[in-house]
């Protein structure tokens, strides 16, 4: 119990120190972009894929109960709700979770074990902010542009199982998605997924910059960065979803 | 010959435990301006560490190190930072950063911490490689260079800035003689041409003999000997007779 606080204050203390150093001069903005580039890019072939076999699953799910009832036009609606308020975010955060919180782990901690870190400040630059700060912003910027990637290839896949089923027409099946879709239902669940990236950003980066185990360190981070990330990230959308229902009522289905 | 230069280097009554191991135990020495001292010691008598605690890495429980006037030991941030520009150090793993090419490897210290213009950075990496004979190799990562390119490599880092003073950690470690011999050469060309005040670690006493005025001997984290090799072979210490012995 008592070490896990400490993780706790650990962690917080290391994510209040991202924070102090995001808006601290050089911003290091060149290696920000690289690092989103590297997530993002290389998270899309992932999320998209995902994203198109969720979106054929969930209409093969939705269908045969809704048929039942005779609510078929419901499909796409049922779809783009499901996607744009829980299975978008939360899945996307989990795929990165997995994708980049392993990789930011593995590889700050593989700079720790070849002394690279240390040649950063002996060379008079600050490996935390060198280091650390750019992943987890590249994180919180990435994070909600691949949720509205993977939400809009959901509806791809959905739509291409439902068409597959019925002929719906592209057209229809849209008009039928965003129909009632409130603007509340897709921004601030969207908008949560920055909460996730700096989540994984700053719990991976602590894993990695901390790690002090040698060789088998490395794996050692890796793994529980994609376990803690993955935990918190589902633990927080909790209770993001209680504050987002507080401030806007309306978001609730 | 070297007692009337001032001190570039020195160590005052420095000590550090790990736990409940000490490591060093009131370590004393200096090295004047445009000197190099070997270390040497069996495995594990804190020689590393005492580079660490050179360069900041690491603080000390007890004791000064001043490095060109700064009190390495007390600084912090930015002071340390400031300190830092005057030490080059070159790692026994080289330490390149593997996501860098070579060029960007050498170039980072001079883009963060001068105000020179991409062109004027450009002439600086090029001579520095040139130096360590791996011009054409600019846009090679580091996993695509050799153990003594990488050790050439990691020497021309350390340079870039044109310090006052440069640690080294194991130049030869894992290299073959006729290798670990050039980055010896590329030390004394330095020494002879900036008068650069170094630190060297090493087991190898035949490199330590080519590039060390003196020699430090650490036994068991405390200091045992300090002089010139030929001094030193006649010590009363068996431990130091044999670590100054040539193979």
């Amino acid at each position: 119990m008592r070490r896990f606080l400490q993780f706790i204050g650990d962690v917080t203390l290391f994510g209040i120190r991202v924070m102090a150093n995001v808006c601290r001069r050089p911003l290091e903005l060149g290696e920000t972009w690289s690092q989103m580039s590297e997530m993002g890019v290389r998270s899309l072939p992932l999320v998209s894929s995902s994203g198109l076999a969720l979106g054929v699953v969930m209409t093969l799910h939705t269908r045969s109960t809704l048929v039942a009832f005779g609510a078929t036009a419901l499909i796409p609606r049922v779809q783009s709700l499901s996607f744009f308020v829980e299975i978008g975010p939360l899945v996307a955060a989990l795929l990165v979770a997995g994708r980049v919180g392993a990789g930011i782990g593995a590889v700050i901690a593989n700079l720790r074990v070849t002394e690279q870190i240390d040649a950063i400040e002996v060379l008079s630059v600050d490996s935390f902010k060198f280091l650390v700060v750019p992943r987890v912003i590249a994180c919180v910027i990435v994070l909600p542009l691949l949720t509205v990637f993977m939400d809009a290839c959901g509806l791809v896949g959905g739509f291409f199982s439902e068409f597959a089923v019925s002929h719906l027409p592209p057209k229809l099946f849209l008009e039928r998605a965003f129909q009632g879709v409130e603007w509340s239902n897709f921004v601030p669940p969207t908008l949560k997924t920055a909460v996730f990236g700096f989540i994984i950003g700053a719990v991976s980066s602590y894993y990695g910059y901390t790690m002090n185990e040698g060789t088998h360190g490395v794996g050692k981070a890796a793994t529980n960065s994609v376990v803690t990330c993955s935990l918190l990230v589902i633990l927080a959308d909790v209770i993001l979803v209680k504050i987002i229902f507080l401030l806007f009522p309306g978001s609730a289905i | 010959m070297t007692e009337s230069r001032p001190a570039a280097v020195v160590l005052d009554g420095v000590s550090k435990c790990f736990g409940s191991k000490q490591v060093l135990s009131r370590v004393s020495f200096s090295v004047p301006r445009g000197e190099a001292v070997c270390v040497l010691g069996r495995s594990g008598t804190g020689k590393s560490v005492m580079l660490r605690l050179m360069i900041g890495l690491i603080k000390p429980d007890a004791g000064d190190i001043f490095i060109s006037g700064y009190n390495i030991s007390r600084l912090e941030g930015k002071e340390l930072s400031r300190a830092r520009c005057k030490i080059g150090f070159l790692f026994q793993s080289a330490a390149l950063f593997d996501s860098f090419t070579l060029y960007d490897n050498l170039a980072l210290p001079l883009r963060r911490l001068t105000d020179k213009s991409k062109s004027e950075i450009e002439g600086i990496v090029h001579q520095a490689l040139n130096q360590v004979a791996l011009t054409g190799e600019e846009n090679k990562l580091p996993s695509a260079l050799s153990g003594g390119m990488r050790k050439r490599a990691g020497l021309a880092r350390a340079l870039v800035l044109e310090p006052d003073v440069l640690l080294v950690d194991e130049p030869s470690s894992g290299l073959d003689r006729i290798t670990a011999s050039e980055i010896d050469d590329l030390l004394l060309e330095q020494k002879a041409m900036h008068q650069t005040t170094m630190v060297i670690v090493t087991h190898d006493v035949h490199g330590a003999r080519r590039v060390g005025d003196r020699f430090a001997v650490l036994d068991q984290g405390k200091l045992i000997a300090l002089g010139k090799p030929q001094e030193l072979e006649n010590h009363e210490s068996e431990t130091v007779r044999k670590l100054v012995a040539e193979e």
